[in-house]
């Protein structure tokens, strides 16, 4: 295919940027129409070439739709583009999460709407280039370009929390201090990294299936320390216990967006970038430390679960929840087999969706009200069915309903965290976040929306106009995925296969050492 | 027709789907035509159903030894393949029977119940929804299918005992019957994992033959006890079995219809149904089968000790569910599939009469909960008397309705297996005789209890003068009259007299077909348990020959201990409150003071450090210059002393 699609999917929210820029501030109504329809191109091509992979390119797997052209060539950097059967679900989750987040309701933004929209475009291309770049480099330059955004956007048109002193500045400030000081270690061991691997090859190069063909001949010491450096920065940006404090944190205060973006893409970076440079590359280094991971993974599971059912505060239940439900991804990782990493690719894609529309949901009431103060709210399906409705599926999805996107996932996790006999009991008390996490999301079901009419709210609307995108459209991708997970897990499926296939043979590498792993 | 049902089974759920989709995303407005493309998609389905029985009827045999069963893949990967599709054999035709009648007949019902109801569409929906998900765990061919519907029957548990989700109680009500039986789910879902993990499949005609050659799987007898204990928690949570019953009283909160329909005759006896799919695996290790007898012959008295003091109709029917559904996992637990399942098709005749009777009652009295205000309502509503009059004697086990024979079924299976049978083996036969003995008291407590309730409201005088009692219309006098009819005879196709023993038995069961011989002592004792239950409250309830609040007062600590239901809910209060709040709040300091503590402790450390080195920087050239050469000094010590590797960086610079 000559068409340069990854491209023009990259370029549609720039170009949609650069011509917000010329419209006056005061049109914050065609603003937001040019932002939507310029995610709306790019989710339309990436459904597209979703399904032109899935018919076509499943069975023989690998990299689709790739571009490739030579950028620093002293530094070995190619602006080399391609997707497959892991960075698909990711693009889809992004681009399906971008166009709702423009249509969900920050009540702040209705101020200084032109530059919040702009931020946002540019964010949106920040996460889709991480997932789309074949180049360790371009990831890494996509990466640093959501930073800065996110920061901006939370300070602005963020807001502080009625349980806990917490501000705006505060939040912002800590996610930011978090994500740079993991992306400096992400820098240091990519360095690292392409060093070696240049000295190996005498030839620099930043490309990711190349690094990947070399990793048999990286030894154990190098892979063990460069993981680690690498899984660290990732793990902070996936918000791995103790180092997910930033998560609630952030979300709470960022606006409606920004938490939907950050929630449901953002974050699965961090899983994206262990897996795909981290497994891939140092496979090794995976092997030595997956125990810890599946350690902490537990605790994100039980920890955050727990910490939900204390929450008054609707943002910080659905940010510890999403703390909690990255450690089933983790988990599955931990399992180092393809069930367990099907599992826990398919749960990022399957939270990615379920969260963005937990906190348009959140952050529809939120505007609508004005307070994400549990106890204050109370019967509010009375006034806005419409909403009420969106949350309950959130929540059921987030409780993993089966026929809802992320029943199938947990269970393809925990498979492959059962199948290792060492992860059983980790796997065991993690499951406990199953019953937990219903616990926590009904009852916030139960306080805001249940129970008799309260007259203060009578006088807010339900949900009206474009503000009824992100439902229906978050609402149909949890339900399709949830009836035919084989849309989702046959992709996941061909893309882990390479990957999966490498920790296999690392396995049996280490075992001719001698297993002194 | 039969053909056609046979190979297109699964329209019978599909075509509720159709109606739940078509009612939610179109007919929403309009409350006629949803009821009327409810109604019509769930007759259909019955009469699918019926043909569906009327062919493995005919095909006898064949069927019980070799399920018909199709399916597609759900999804899969390599060691890992999940499939859907319908699993017919005598069993699941017989539930798809139960179902999809008791289904329509409330369906039906709901017309005159729910009429006015804001909520009259979504009701019907939720309805279609209930019975998709329900009529799709029934013909389950996989226990990952079975478990996917069944939390499907718990989200419509959940959104009809909610149905009225602006009351307080209503809105608990269905947090907690969720909640509860997601914690015996935590259970199934486990013991599913360690299935699909030590024996690579899920489905039933698989795993009924892999799982009696455990050992070639590595396990031994006391694993695979352990994973059947921890499966049946799923059962346990379902079935309203204790310790998990706390749920089912509470969801009466829900729509009468709804308690019929799920609360008695369908989702509860889902526990027991997949028990009995899985009967191969308890009855492969002998302690298994004992755990489950056990609960259920403990949750049968148990509840039945409670059913005895409430005073709302809908909770003594509640609490007499639980019992019943004890019942039948103590058959489970003495090997029976088809007591079981008998008593559970008997029982969801004449409990869904009753409860759609109460329903009858309560659209009578304006809703009006304590049975003490009715009396007499004999004379004005006598459908609802007379029908609700049989389905007493039928669960009172009275001959020849239809209880007393699935009663008596189970009580002799339980005999066989104890040391008064004589011929039974294993450690667990003096448990049985225990178990036994449990069941007979049970059984005369619900004579006396049922029939309690009977007089008080029937019998005597109205003691509320303000309430103007009436029959009910027609659309739902009639599913009373069907269901009067089926109470009475529903039992009869067990009689082992009938063709030639080829009854119900015949085809619902597990291993060799064994004839069943009428145990006279048996039948007659307890019938003379159940005679002494009904003569009991014939002194108290009606005749006044005893009075009943002398009796309260006389035996006062046991009444209060009945009647506040033994405090289990509120001792599962406390520790939900106070222990695992407790861990959250206080795991939640932990996480503001100690894990952000330190981020916070490193920041503030940086800010320090950094009002310190800020005045390194004194803006005057020669200390920088100082600074400069110190460094270049350190730098050049350094070198000389280190490996010259350190040159490879300039590789950054190109490294051709």
């Amino acid at each position: 295919m000559d068409f340069p699609v990854l491209t023009v999917i990259l370029l549609a929210p720039v170009v949609g940027a650069l011509i917000s820029v010329f419209i006056p501030k005061e049109e914050s109504r065609i603003i937001k129409a040019v932002a939507g329809i310029s995610t709306f191109i790019s989710l339309a091509l990436t459904i597209v070439i979703y399904f032109v992979y899935y018919t076509q390119h499943l069975d023989t797997g690998g990299m689709a739709f790739t571009e490739d052209i030579p950028w620093v060539s002293d530094l070995g950097v190619v602006y080399s583009l391609g997707v497959d059967g892991f960075s698909l679900p990711m693009l889809l989750l992004t681009n399906v999460i971008g166009f709702t987040a423009v249509f969900s309701r920050s009540w702040s933004v209705e101020k200084r709407a032109k530059e919040f929209y702009i931020l946002l475009m540019i964010l949106i291309v920040g996460v889709m280039g991480t997932f789309v770049a074949r180049d360790l480099f371009i990831f890494f330059l996509f990466y640093e370009v959501v930073v800065i955004p996110i920061y901006i956007m939370v300070i602005i048109w963020g807001s502080g929390s009625k349980t806990k002193d917490v501000t705006k500045e505060y939040a912002g400030m800590k996610l930011t201090i978090y994500l740079l000081v993991g992306s400096a270690f992400l820098l240091a061991a990519m360095i690292w990294l392409y060093m070696e691997a240049a000295e190996m090859r005498g030839l620099p190069t930043f490309d990711i299936a190349t690094l990947a063909s070399l990793s048999s001949q990286f030894d154990q010491q190098f892979q063990i320390i460069v993981f680690g450096m690498m899984g660290f920065g990732f793990t902070v940006l996936l918000s791995m216990f103790p180092f997910h404090s930033w998560s609630p944190d952030g979300y709470a205060g960022a606006p409606t967006a920004v938490s939907m973006i950050h929630a449901g893409v953002l974050k699965k970076i961090g899983g994206y970038g262990l897996i795909r440079i981290g497994f891939f590359i140092l496979p090794l280094g995976a092997k030595f430390w997956a125990p810890l991971i599946a350690i902490l993974a537990v605790g994100n599971v039980v920890y955050a679960a727990l910490i939900c059912l204390a929450q008054k505060d609707m943002k910080y239940v659905v940010g510890y929840s999403s703390v909690s439900h990255m450690g089933f991804v983790l988990i599955g990782f931990a399992s180092l087999n393809i069930i367990g990493l099907n599992g826990a690719v398919a749960n990022m894609f399957a939270h990615g969706v379920m969260s963005a529309l937990f906190f348009s949901m959140v952050g529809y009431i939120y505007g609508a009200t004005k307070t994400r103060y549990i106890p204050d709210l109370g019967g509010l399906a009375h006034q806005m069915p419409v909403a009420a409705a969106g949350f309950v599926v959130a929540a059921m999805a987030s409780a993993g309903l089966p026929g809802l996107v992320s029943f199938v996932p947990e269970f393809t996790t925990f498979v492959g965290a059962f199948k290792e006999a060492s992860l059983r009991i980790p796997a065991i008390i993690a499951l406990t976040g199953v019953v937990l996490g219903a616990v926590y999301v009904l009852r916030m079901v139960a306080n805001v929306l249940f129970g008799p009419r309260k007259e203060e709210w009578d006088h807010v609307e339900d949900i009206r106009g474009s503000y009824w995108i992100p439902v229906v459209v978050l609402i149909a991708f949890i339900v399709t995925f949830g009836v035919f997970p084989s849309l989702l897990m046959d992709m996941v499926n061909s893309g882990m296969q390479p990957i999966a296939a490498k920790l296999v043979d690392a396995a049996r590498v280490a075992s001719q050492m001698g297993g002194n792993i | 027709m039969i053909e056609f049902s046979l190979n297109n089974a699964w329209l019978i759920p599909f075509l509720p789907a159709v109606a739940f989709a078509l009612i939610v995303l179109v007919l929403r407005p309009l409350p006629r035509v949803s009821a009327f493309v409810s109604i019509t998609c769930i007759l259909i389905s019955f009469i699918m159903a019926i043909s569906i029985g009327i062919g493995v009827i005919q095909g006898g045999e064949k069927f019980v030894e070799e399920p018909f069963k199709k399916a597609v893949t759900w999804f899969s990967m390599s060691g890992l393949k999940i499939e859907m599709g319908f699993q017919i054999d005598p069993t699941s035709a017989m539930m798809l029977f139960v179902v999809t009648l008791v289904a329509a007949l409330v369906q039906i019902y709901s017309i005159g119940y729910m009429h006015g109801d804001k909520g009259f569409s979504v009701f019907y929906a939720y309805l279609s929804l209930f019975a998709m998900s329900m009529l799709g765990l029934v013909i389950a061919p996989n226990l990952l299918q079975m478990f996917v519907f069944w939390e499907l029957v718990g989200l419509c548990s959940y959104l009809l005992i909610g149905f009225w989700w602006y009351k307080y109680s209503a809105r608990e009500a269905a947090k907690k019957a969720f909640i509860t039986t997601r914690t015996g789910d935590f259970g199934l879902l486990m013991g599913i994992l360690l299935l699909q993990i030590f024996f690579g499949t899920l489905d039933l005609q698989e795993l009924a033959v892999r799982i009696p050659n455990f050992t070639e799987y590595g396990l031994t007898a006391g694993a695979l006890t352990l994973i059947a204990a921890i499966l049946f928690l799923g059962p346990i949570g379902k079935s309203g079995q204790f310790p998990l019953h706390v749920w089912l009283p509470d969801a009466m909160e829900g729509p009468t219809p709804v308690s019929a329909l799920i609360h008695a005759a369908t989702m509860v006896v889902a526990g027991v149904y997949l028990v009995g799919r899985t009967l191969f695996l308890f009855k492969t290790v002998p302690g298994a089968m004992a755990f489950v007898a056990f609960m259920g012959a403990f949750t049968a008295l148990f509840a039945a000790s409670i059913a005895i003091t409430q005073t709302e109709m809908k909770k003594i029917l509640a609490y007499s569910t639980v019992s019943q559904l004890g019942y039948m996992m103590l058959a489970l637990g003495a090997g029976s599939l088809t007591a079981s399942m008998f008593h559970l098709m008997t029982h969801a005749f004449f409990k869904a009469l009753m409860f759609l009777g109460a329903g009858s009652v309560l659209h009578a009295m304006h809703n009006e909960a304590d049975i003490w205000k009715y009396g007499g309502l004999k004379k004005y509503m006598p459908i609802t008397y007379w029908t609700f009059l049989i389905g007493c004697l039928a669960i009172a086990g009275i001959f020849p309705f239809a209880g007393f024979f699935s009663k008596d079924l189970i009580l002799e299976v339980v005999w066989a297996n104890s040391t008064l049978s004589g011929h039974a083996h294993g450690p667990f036969q003096g448990l049985y005789t225990l178990l036994f003995i449990m069941a007979s008291m049970t059984a005369m407590m619900t004579a006396f209890y049922m029939f309690r309730m009977f007089f008080i409201c029937f019998h005597g005088e109205l003691r509320d003068k303000h309430a103007h009692p009436h029959e009910s219309p027609f659309s739902m006098a009639m599913p009373l009259v069907v269901l009067g009819i089926l109470s009475v005879v529903g039992g009869w196709v067990g009689w082992p007299g009938l063709t030639e023993g080829k009854a119900f038995g015949y085809f619902v069961r597990m291993g060799e077909f064994e004839i069943v011989h009428a145990n006279w002592t048996l039948i007659i004792s307890s019938t003379v348990l159940a005679l002494i239950g009904i003569g009991g409250a014939i002194a108290i309830y009606w005749k006044n020959a005893i009075s009943h609040e002398e009796l309260a007062k006389k035996f006062a600590p046991l009444y209060k201990l009945s009647f506040n239901k033994f405090y289990v809910d509120e001792l599962y209060l406390w520790i939900i409150h106070n222990i695992i709040d407790g861990i959250g709040r206080a795991l939640w300091w932990v996480d503001m003071h100690i894990v952000d503590g330190v981020v916070d402790g490193v920041a503030k450390t940086t800010k320090v450090l950094g009002s310190v080195f800020r005045r390194v920087q004194t803006g005057k050239m020669q200390h920088y210059a100082l600074v400069l050469f110190a460094g270049v000094v350190v730098l050049v010590i350094i070198m000389s002393f280190a490996d010259t590797s350190v040159a490879s960086l300039s590789l950054l610079g190109g490294g051709r």
